[in-house]
């Protein structure tokens, strides 16, 4: 074969390779999803978790408009420290907005979910969300349930 | 007895000095990497040996594997009602697992037994001794080329091999089993991470085309230079990446993926 026969062949060769590369990156990860990493970052505290993960994403109303950075214990005030990224463009959020762990479908994956409250000022960078409800626990509201079986 | 013992000792001592003159051998490798900048064509033709060769078997195997991981993850998915997850199976395993792994046993099998035999040969028929008498030094002229190009096109191979997986994984789950393909595509990129699974998934496949074809040019350049001692190269470079390549595979998933979050 022809030197320039390689050659080409070798090009398209590597052309094949990153243009695979290039769609596994694309098509393939959730690169083309929200991207939060000029965002800002704000903090909640919780009394339970549940079984919410780093990377969960952060909605409102349904949208997604940010992600779980960081998860952490408190030791001063014995709660999770919930750290979350949120992408720049969604800079209105109220200082008294709340958030909640909610769980998507039955078995599905937890997320946080923000409901904006009525405040004129907006969260900053390094705020801390005041109002947060916890996520769920099966076994607390089985529990919750007999109790209150037995006690009617 | 003492022979019995002696020989258990000569057979251990062997295996060390392989080991020793493996990686000797690699540090001349790579030392000899630099002379390359000065004649890319070499690496341009060994290329093509490598991987344009190679091409063809891990686009047709990835394809099956592919379909396989679709239909197999289709059975068990729809038990539980979960086909709209079939993506996300099909495109992890490829990803982080089958991708490099299969790639990388298909490429010592196709790419890596040809080097040894290429290069044993060479040696036997003292071409390379032939070099030396000339001043040209093999490591350089045979070996660092094919080297490079080797340790090039894995990744690339993994790449393709993992992306063609996912279409043809596509093809069985949503073309064939009636999977929505709205599901199939935006749940797998919900999953899937760009750090976490395509990066790590890349670096598995650079280490394991290190690796291969260190293998494969160190037994062909280490052969006896004897028709049988090239044949024996040619089987050892085949079994001992497979053996290296899957337990590298363990140590690497144990270190990328193997803390909680």
């Amino acid at each position: 074969m022809t030197t320039r026969a390689i050659e080409i062949l070798v090009g398209l060769f590597v052309a094949a390779g990153f243009v695979a590369l290039f769609t596994l990156a694309m098509q393939v990860s959730n690169l083309s999803r929200l991207d939060t990493s000029d965002g800002y970052q704000v903090t909640a505290y919780f009394q339970n978790i549940g079984g919410l993960k780093v990377r969960a994403p952060v909605t409102v109303s349904g949208v997604t408009v940010g992600r779980v950075s960081r998860i952490r214990y408190d030791p001063k005030r014995y709660m999770a420290e919930v750290t979350m990224d949120i992408a720049p463009q969604h800079d209105y959020f109220s200082t008294d907005t709340s958030a909640s762990i909610y769980t998507a479908g039955l078995l599905g994956e937890q997320y946080l979910a923000l409901e904006p409250g009525a405040m004129p000022e907006v969260l900053q960078n390094g705020d801390i969300i005041e109002f947060t409800q916890s996520a769920l626990v099966l076994e607390e509201i089985i529990g919750d349930l007999l109790v209150r079986m037995t006690t009617e | 007895m003492i022979e019995a013992i002696r020989s258990l000792g000569r057979w251990g001592l062997g295996i060390f000095e392989r080991l020793g003159r493996g990686n000797l051998f690699l540090l001349r490798v790579l030392f000899s990497l630099g002379s390359l900048l000065v004649r890319p064509r070499l690496v341009v033709r060994e290329l093509y040996s490598v991987g344009v060769l190679t091409f063809l078997i891990v686009f047709v195997s990835g394809l099956f594997v592919g379909m396989v991981l679709g239909l197999q993850g289709y059975v068990t998915l729809s038990k539980f009602g979960a086909e709209d997850s079939l993506g996300v199976v099909v495109a992890l395993s490829l990803v982080r697992e089958l991708g490099p792994v299969v790639t990388a046993l298909l490429f010592a099998g196709r790419a890596g037994s040809a080097l040894a035999a290429e290069i044993g040969l060479m040696k036997t028929t003292e071409q390379l001794s032939g070099m030396e008498m000339m001043a040209v030094d093999p490591v350089r002229r045979v070996v660092a080329p094919r080297f490079l190009a080797g340790v090039i096109s894995m990744p690339l191979l993994a790449a393709i091999f993992s992306a063609v997986g996912v279409y043809g994984g596509m093809f069985v789950g949503v073309g064939l089993l009636g999977v929505d393909p709205g599901a199939y595509w935006s749940q797998m990129q919900a999953a899937v991470d760009l750090q976490a699974d395509i990066y790590n998934g890349v670096i598995k496949s650079v280490v394991f085309g290190f690796v291969a074809v260190w293998i494969a040019v160190f037994e062909g350049y280490d052969a006896t230079p004897t028709s049988e001692g090239v044949s024996r190269a040619t089987t050892r470079t085949v079994v001992h990446t497979a053996l290296a390549v899957l337990g590298l595979d363990f140590i690497l998933t144990a270190l990328m993926f193997g803390s909680p979050q």
